[in-house]
């Protein structure tokens, strides 16, 4: 007979993993946020400082900025997109796996740098898609000139990567009951009426879902902008994983890269749990727990 | 979209008004179908142009790339392809492909050992402190990374590990990655326990009954998880910029970078066809093995 401790042995390279990798490095961060450390001379513990310079220093206010704008624009168009997409796919059409496949190359793809580089060459002056502009008489648009516009290059890219939101979207959506629209169709609803009173409350749990994991990854983008725009111009792509990874890699400072990276993350965690919070009035649960 | 707005209650029509309703729906019906098909088809073509220009694109010559719409080159050539190849370091993308084969190869490895025993664990054995244990494991799944990476990055400089892979490997081989022990665990709860129940009454004990009975069962699942260890691992960027130094152990989505930083100004096709290539193997894996990725993603849910 087995011991009742053998669960723990089988879980033993996670528990370490955990301790190592996570839990250590999590605790240090903290510690590190509270001191002066160069990677040459020991931390010296410093209180608050590296948090009150935080609040005069321009760069972070201006990275904070550009990082929530980035972030409230990019996670609603993405998710929007990836809804909308999957709504009409999950129509009985013929080829739904070949649109499928489609829409999801660019998820699969859209992490890599190339992908990055691409969009570099796509969005110059004389790219490809002011070449489209201009043949459709419109006027081209200085891309990485212009604040806004550059930030909006990456929110684009991101867009363009709905897929693997779409995908779940859509394994929810296939998931709903038909019958439920049956009898909705009865009791004379129409489609709209039967989108937003079965189809959204049924599917909000993934919406719940798909937003906390877009919100979290947003918040941490740095290929795109490190790439494509380089933080430019005047700093209006500058995001805070930009920045930490300057004050950590380039400067060395490595305690205020920490202190930056917690207010990162307690900006997150407190969206996240303002999310499950709230998430008690709008997300349905079905008799059976979803796990 | 609201002519099923206008179904009165059956029975308040006579027999030939419905017949003459059904034919209008059935008309507006296949409208919507056909305006649906455009849309999907429309916005797939928007979204697959830019890939399908930067394949053509690497093959134009440096005077071409910009200023044409159309992704056929004009006078198709393989400079971008010999000269990228070739890059301004002393090493070609040949050394670049083989290293990230060298990073990939691993930790693929160690993620699914791992990973498997761990979720074997969860899946199947009471214990204690399993509930803050599988706690612990959600809340890794959603701590973002920021937070750790400085830490993390002091503590293999202090072992001595910056520029080498170990860094990217090591870490694979503690289950890592929260998400795919999560999927895995997902995934063992949903299959029956008869057979590993069976083999325990033939005398196998946990970890004979882990090799046997439970990893064939979780083969597709431990496929997806490699698939997508693969896709993540080809496309890491961060990691390598942070531990590696040496360009002579750079894998690819650093060298790309780095080809933007050193080549001359004119020389896009290079930096393009580097791109293609860059993206080939993702493609390729992808285009056999999609089935894993939706089915994975669909189950588990999937950052990306």
């Amino acid at each position: 007979m087995e011991s009742r401790y053998m669960g723990l042995a089988y879980l033993a390279p996670y528990i370490i993993g955990l301790l190592v990798f996570t839990m250590i490095p999590f605790l240090g961060s903290l510690y590190l946020s509270f001191t002066d450390y160069n990677l040459i001379n020991a931390p010296v513990w410093s209180g608050w400082a590296n948090f009150s310079d935080l609040t005069t220093d321009r760069t972070f206010k201006r990275s904070l900025n550009v990082t929530l704008l980035y972030v409230f624009l990019t996670v609603p168009f993405k998710l929007a997109f990836a809804l909308l997409i999957a709504v009409i796919l999950n129509y009985k059409l013929r080829a739904i796996g070949f649109f499928r496949t489609a829409y999801y190359v660019p998820s699969i793809l859209g992490g890599s740098i190339a992908v990055a580089v691409l969009w570099r060459y796509i969005f110059a002056d004389a790219g490809l898609v002011n070449l489209v502009l201009t043949s459709l008489g419109m006027d081209a648009v200085n891309w990485f000139g212009d604040p806004v516009n550059a930030l909006f290059t990456i929110t684009l890219l991101r867009t363009w990567q709905f897929g693997s939101a779409m995908v779940i979207f859509l394994a929810a959506l296939q998931a709903v009951d038909k019958s439920l629209y049956e009898a909705a169709s009865i009791e004379g609803a129409g489609k709209w009426a039967s989108f937003y009173h079965i189809t959204l409350p049924l599917i909000t749990p993934v919406i719940f879902f798909n937003l906390i994991m877009q919100m979290v990854q947003a918040f941490q983008e740095f290929n795109g902008p490190y790439v494509i725009t380089g933080g430019g111009p005047l700093k209006s792509t500058y995001l805070l994983p930009l920045y930490i990874y300057d004050e950590a890699f380039k400067n060395f400072n490595m305690g205020y890269a920490s202190a930056i990276a917690w207010v990162l993350f307690i900006i997150i965690m407190v969206l996240t749990v303002a999310a499950f919070w709230s998430s008690k009035k709008w997300v349905y649960y079905a008799g059976d727990k979803r796990s | 979209m609201s002519n099923v707005n206008t179904h009165p209650p059956l029975s308040a029509v006579t027999p030939s008004k419905a017949i003459a309703l059904t034919q209008e729906d059935r008309r507006a019906e296949q409208i919507q179908t056909f305006v649906r098909y455009t849309l999907l088809t429309v916005v797939g073509f928007i979204m697959l142009y830019p890939l399908l220009w930067l394949v053509g694109a690497s093959f134009k010559t440096n005077a071409e790339i910009f200023g044409s719409i159309g992704f056929i080159p004009q006078e198709p050539t393989l400079d971008g392809y010999r000269k990228g190849w070739e890059t301004s370091t002393p090493y070609t993308f040949g050394r670049f492909f083989w290293n990230t084969f060298l990073i990939i190869l691993p930790k693929t490895i160690f993620t699914a050992i791992s990973c498997a025993v761990v979720a074997y664990g969860f899946a199947r054995f009471e214990f204690p402190g399993k509930k803050i244990l599988f706690a612990s494991l959600i809340a890794t799944l959603l701590l973002p990374n920021v937070v750790t990476r400085i830490p993390q990055y002091i503590l293999f400089r202090e072992m001595g590990w910056l520029d080498t892979y170990l860094p990217l490997w090591v870490p694979s081989a503690f289950a890592g990655d929260a998400f795919f022990v999560f999927m895995l665990v997902q995934f063992l709860r949903a299959i029956p326990r008869d057979m590993e129940e069976a083999a325990r009454v033939d005398g196998a004990n946990s970890f004979q009954t882990l090799i046997y009975i439970v990893v064939p069962m979780l083969l597709p699942a431990l496929i997806s998880v490699m698939l997508f260890q693969f896709m993540w691992t080809m496309n890491d960027f961060l990691g390598p910029l942070i531990y590696l130094s040496s360009v002579e152990s750079f894998p690819v989505s650093l060298a790309l970078k780095l080809s933007i930083d050193t080549t001359e100004a004119f020389d896009w096709n290079r930096i393009l066809a580097m791109s293609v290539l860059a993206l080939l193997p993702a493609l390729i894996v992808f285009f056999i093995a999609q089935r894993y990725f939706i089915e994975g993603i669909s189950a588990g849910g999937v950052k990306g």
